[in-house]
């Protein structure tokens, strides 16, 4: 009798059997999750009595995603994964080198650059009409965006004080503009740092009582703030004018000397060809609005820089590290974090009036939760602190959200009744647990030190702690 | 005087549902010190697993009676917002555990942006009203109670106090209050620490399940929007009874159902949610240890 | 800033005076009418077992803690008094001129080296840029005064030998350079008292040598007082000028770190004996103290590991 000697057993058959078990394992779990709530689906009948949809396939659906998804992540993606951990481990992650070579390290301006060809580019490529989708869905949309995400970012970002109420600031600010230059007269270069001053003012007197609490309460705090705020301005209908809204919202003038009303004396179209006037004038007034939250934008990034490398940033950051630490060193924790509330609140103020006079209507639907829940999560898929990560986190989910509706495609594919806009807020959702998850610094996560002895290493946020109080 | 009572009565009624989720919320922060935000979405969930299992109950069995189909119901909300929670908390909060301090937080709005739009996306934006199932109304003197309330506050009682018995006479109990001392030293001690903290989410969401069903039968309808405004509600009634304390939190949440009822009766309907917002934040800044919590300073 | 009323001058020697200081947590009594007082330019050390207390008392004494009763009174090279027990924490350290260390260390893990040497200088730099308005603006003296804070930095940098990680993340460092670096931060505060919570704990033979240096090179050269909690004996008696022993919240024994050594109650509360056992106890350390008056070092008390 000879032995026959047996296969060895690889490593790979376990791990074959481990992934099917767990994606049987995931396939029962989501077939539990969702079973009720997308296997049957609740719509009123033509009695507008409630009766269910059957809907087995979309279940099926889902079950055989997490079942197929489940499987790849034991079975390809852990090895991956662990692999690369080990690397990364051993390569011992210290100080990295900076980017050294000139597109990275003057990225900041080459993208100004790009963005102040950008609506000329727009208009030469696609014709006044067709232009106007790129720079004021886009272009302005996104950029308000990126200047309430970098508003937020000195808040959550450098000082590490989580608020959930900022958009209340953001209301502040619009309301201020709306409301004062309807009543008063004002014009929008008048409002517009009066709102910033006012958003920064309400800060203080928000943050003040708050700003000793610890993290998480402070966090639940401002959220209550910022309901209050909404809360108010539906209620306070004599001036507010309530969920109705203001409308009528006077426009931005170039500096006062042209207007972009189309009646106006000095309006900006009587420079133009008679018969083109209306459309084009609307053109020139999006364009105008662009470089006017450009240049907000810019303003924001350049104070947000020069104030890190102050000694009122590095205490922010500290303060994000270690609280206690701060105050054994002297530091005014309550100041310093009122500064950073403040700052932070005014941009959310600037970027408040030029959202009233861009939109030339505003209503507490504007401002509810869901939209601070929108900017904090740019700021924290962007990499908290980091500039550059949050204009590309905001490129990213503003311009990719906005470009769902366009998706006419889907449409096809889902029946008519599909509302991609819906799906914005659960692309949110997801993407914040999923970023927090897998790499909860964001995008970019090392941070660029304010100052050194030798040589500027940017440092990596396996060393950021965030610990305390 | 009538109208107050009447005012009281719905008052403990909407109060007990508030505790009922504030649980979840105050069970949770003592032993993780987390903030669950998702907790009302997990409440909002229960609510829908409710509402399509009564849907499918009347469609299917014809002449179920309304107490075994409320119990059905309520062990369908249950087992969908247990299940839920334990997934979320697998998932999205325990490889979090460890990281830096606002990660968990920040995971858990997300979360509750996801399951509030994910019911939204699958079961559509609008109200979905349902036929009253408990009508039967008692006057005595002046002051008409409902069965329906009597009921709410009656089960509320059943299980506040089985979960009181639990968490202080069971090893599972033990378990959740070596966990929430000191972790490091529970696991030492050969306490599942994850298993305990697993079960301390399902737990705190089989309340919500059951606040979800009660909610439902109440109210007669349901939205996708449910979690938030509720969710708030019953995390100020937490931190108004002391979080952390079970006795707390069902007592904070009665404040808060009276309060927004005498509120809403004597003052203005239109800021009633202003006043809860308020307490909220009043609480927080002059008396974060609420009302039955022990103050505590901070170890340096 | 809260200067002392007139009735409770210290004298010009004493630099820190604690008065019948207790301290409560809910039914816990971390420490019972403690007074005991520092001198200006020493080093007191504050020992005892772990529990005593020793970290509550810097907690009082630096305001992270409101201490349930008594005063803390501490006095500036220039004559100035304080009563901290009245002062909050960050005021301790900016106007009292009172810097501290902690237990488990609390440096910027994130921030590199000499960012939080820089931290430490905020309030000086606060000043100099014009509190953020003028140094925005490009102001010409706050580019100075950023210039001399590097310095600074430096200095201390070269005093702790760290100046080649200057630009590593602190978080990064071993945990004696950890240690180092935390008590050069605190220098930067510029500080009249350093308080320094068990820098030894932790290191390793050439570490706490590193650590001695340190602390005497920061004596010769600055105008500073310490009190430094430690466990480590050979520490205390090599480097400390007067010795205060706490036991369960109560001050029982002060003196010199000979006297301290010899106290036959600090012995008994080192080897942890019952109270009706300390009679016998107290036969057995008269030997004890008798050889160690005779010169000897190996019969110490040692506190344990923590
Ligand atoms: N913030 C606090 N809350 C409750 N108890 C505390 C706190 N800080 C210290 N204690 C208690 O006070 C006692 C003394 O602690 P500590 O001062 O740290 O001792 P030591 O530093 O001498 O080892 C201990 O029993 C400790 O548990
Ligand atoms: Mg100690």
């Amino acid at each position: 009798m000879t032995v026959i000697s047996q296969p060895p057993r690889r490593p790979s058959d376990d791990r074959l059997k481990r992934a099917l078990r767990e994606a049987l394992l995931a396939g029962l779990i989501s077939l539990g999750m969702f079973v009720l709530y997308v296997g049957l689906q609740t719509t009123q009948d033509i009695r507008n009595q409630l009766v269910l949809n059957q809907r087995w396939g979309l279940l099926a659906i889902l079950v055989a995603l997490a079942v197929v998804g489940r499987f790849l992540i034991v079975y390809l993606l852990g090895p991956w994964f662990a692999a690369r951990k080990a690397a990364k481990a051993a390569r011992a992650v210290g100080a990295e080198a900076p980017p050294q070579n000139f597109l990275r390290r003057n990225v900041g301006w080459i993208a100004l650059l790009a963005l102040m060809i950008f609506p000329m580019a727009m208009l030469w490529l696609v014709g006044p009409q067709k232009s106007l989708k790129w720079v004021d869905n886009y272009g302005v949309q996104i950029l308000i965006y990126v200047m309430l995400a970098w508003g937020l970012n000195i808040v959550v970002g450098l000082a590490g004080l989580l608020d959930l109420g900022y958009v209340a600031f953001y209301a502040v600010g619009a309301y201020s503009y709306a409301l004062l230059s309807l009543y008063f007269g004002l014009s929008f270069w008048t409002l517009l740092p009066l709102a910033g001053i006012l958003a920064a003012f309400w800060g203080i007197i928000l943050g003040f009582p708050v700003l000793r609490l610890r993290g998480d309460y402070l966090a639940v705090v401002t959220l209550a703030f910022g309901e209050i705020i909404r809360l108010v301005l539906i209620n306070w209908t004599d001036v507010t004018r309530g969920t109705f809204g203001v409308t009528g919202v006077p426009k931005a003038s170039i500096f006062g000397i042209w207007s972009f009303d189309f009646n106006a004396a000095n309006s900006f179209g009587k420079l133009f060809d008679p018969e083109l006037r209306r459309p084009t004038l609307n053109s020139a007034y999006k364009i105008f609005l662009f470089y006017v939250i450009l240049a907000m934008c810019a303003i924001t990034a350049m104070v947000t820089i020069r104030l890190r490398n102050m000694p009122i940033g590095r205490a922010w950051e500290a303060l994000r590290e270690d609280e206690i630490a701060c105050r054994s060193l002297g530091i005014n924790t309550v100041t310093t974090k009122l500064t950073a509330f403040s700052i932070g609140a005014m941009f959310g103020g600037f970027a408040g009036a030029f959202f009233a006079a861009r939109q030339g209507f505003i209503s507490p639907e504007s401002f509810t939760f869901h939209e601070s829940a929108i900017i904090l999560a740019v700021v924290v898929l962007g990499g908290m602190g980091s500039l550059f990560g949050i204009a590309v986190a905001a490129v990213v989910m503003i311009g990719g959200t906005e470009a769902l509706r366009e998706l006419h495609f889907l449409k096809t594919l889902f029946g008519p009744e599909f509302t991609p806009e819906l799906y914005r807020m659960l692309i949110f959702g997801l993407a914040m647990v999923i970023v927090m998850v897998l790499k909860p610094r964001g995008l970019v996560s090392v941070r660029n030190p304010t100052a050194f002895l030798h040589e500027r290493k940017a440092v990596s946020s396996a060393f950021t702690k965030e610990g305390h109080g | 005087m009538e109208y107050f009572i009447q005012q009281t009565i719905n008052g403990v009624t909407l109060g007990s549902v508030y505790g009922m989720i504030a649980i979840g919320y105050t069970m949770v922060y003592g032993i993780i010190g987390m903030i669950n935000f998702s907790h009302g979405d997990v409440f909002m969930l229960g609510t829908f697993a409710a509402l399509i299992m009564f849907l499918i109950l009347t469609s299917l069995v014809a002449g179920m009676g309304v107490a075994a189909m409320l119990l059905v119901m309520m062990a369908t909300a249950i087992v969908m917002s247990s299940l839920w929670s334990w997934v979320i908390e697998r998932i999205a909060y325990r490889p979090l555990r460890g990281s830096f301090r606002l990660a968990p937080l920040i995971t858990a709005i997300g979360m509750s942006i996801v399951l509030s739009n994910f019911i939204q996306v699958t079961q559509g934006p609008r109200n979905k009203p349902i036929p009253p199932m408990v009508t039967e109304v008692y006057a005595i003197a002046g002051v008409t109670i409902s069965l329906k309330q009597i009921l709410i506050v009656l089960i509320t009682v059943v299980m506040m106090t089985a979960f009181w018995y639990i968490v202080t006479k069971t090893s599972l109990g033990r378990a959740q209050r070596a966990t929430e001392q000191d972790r490091k030293m529970a696991a030492l001690l050969g306490i599942d620490v994850d298993r305990t903290i697993s079960i301390t989410f399902v737990m705190g969401a089989s309340l919500a399940g059951v606040a979800g069903t009660m909610y439902l039968m109440y109210y007669g309808v349901a939205t996708f929007s449910d979690g938030f405004i509720p969710g708030v509600k019953a995390f100020t009634a937490a931190v108004l009874g002391g979080i952390g304390s079970l006795p707390g939190a069902l007592l904070g949440g009665l404040l808060i159902g009276l309060i927004e009822s005498l509120w809403s009766a004597y003052f203005s309907i239109a800021y009633k949610d202003v006043a809860t917002f308020s307490i909220l934040a009043i609480v927080l800044i002059f008396k974060p240890s609420g009302l039955l919590g022990r103050p505590e300073i901070e170890k340096v | 800033m809260t200067q002392a009323t007139e009735e409770g001058r210290l004298s010009g020697d004493e630099v820190l005076r604690v008065e019948h200081m207790t301290m409560r947590f809910g039914g816990l009594i971390a420490i019972n009418d403690l007074s005991f007082s520092a001198r200006r330019g020493e080093i007191t050390a504050l020992i005892g077992p772990n529990g005593a207390g020793k970290t509550t008392v810097f907690n009082c004494v630096t305001g992270f803690y409101k201490p349930t009763m008594g005063r803390i009174l501490m006095r500036r090279s220039g004559g100035a008094e304080f009563n901290l027990e009245r002062m909050s924490d960050f005021e301790i350290n900016r106007d009292a001129r009172v810097s501290r260390t902690f237990q488990n260390i609390r440096l910027f893990t994130g921030l590199t080296v000499l960012e939080n040497l820089l931290v430490a200088q905020h309030n000086a730099l606060m000043k100099s840029s014009g509190f953020t308005v003028l140094g925005l603006l490009g102001w010409r003296p706050y580019k100075d005064a950023a210039k001399e804070a590097v310095e600074k930095a430096r200095y201390w940098l070269e005093m702790i030998n760290l100046v080649h990680r200057a630009d590593d993340p602190a978080g990064d460092l071993p945990y004696g350079e950890q240690r180092r670096l935390e008590i050069a931060r605190a220098m930067c505060t510029g500080p009249e008292l350093l308080c320094l919570d068990e820098p030894a704990a932790g290191l390793n033979p050439r570490e706490s040598l590193e650590l001695n240096t340190l602390l005497r090179a920061i004596r010769e050269k600055h105008d500073v007082s310490l009190l430094l909690i430690e466990h480590d004996m050979s520490v205390v008696m090599q480097i400390s000028d007067h010795v205060v022993v706490l036991e369960y919240g109560a001050k029982i024994s002060d003196g010199t770190p000979r006297h301290v050594q010899n106290d036959p109650k600090v012995i008994a509360a080192y080897l942890g004996v019952e109270d009706d056992e300390v009679e016998e106890v107290l036969e057995e350390i008269e030997e004890v103290a008798e050889e160690a008056t005779h010169g000897h070092q190996g019969g110490q008390p040692t506190g344990d590991a923590r």
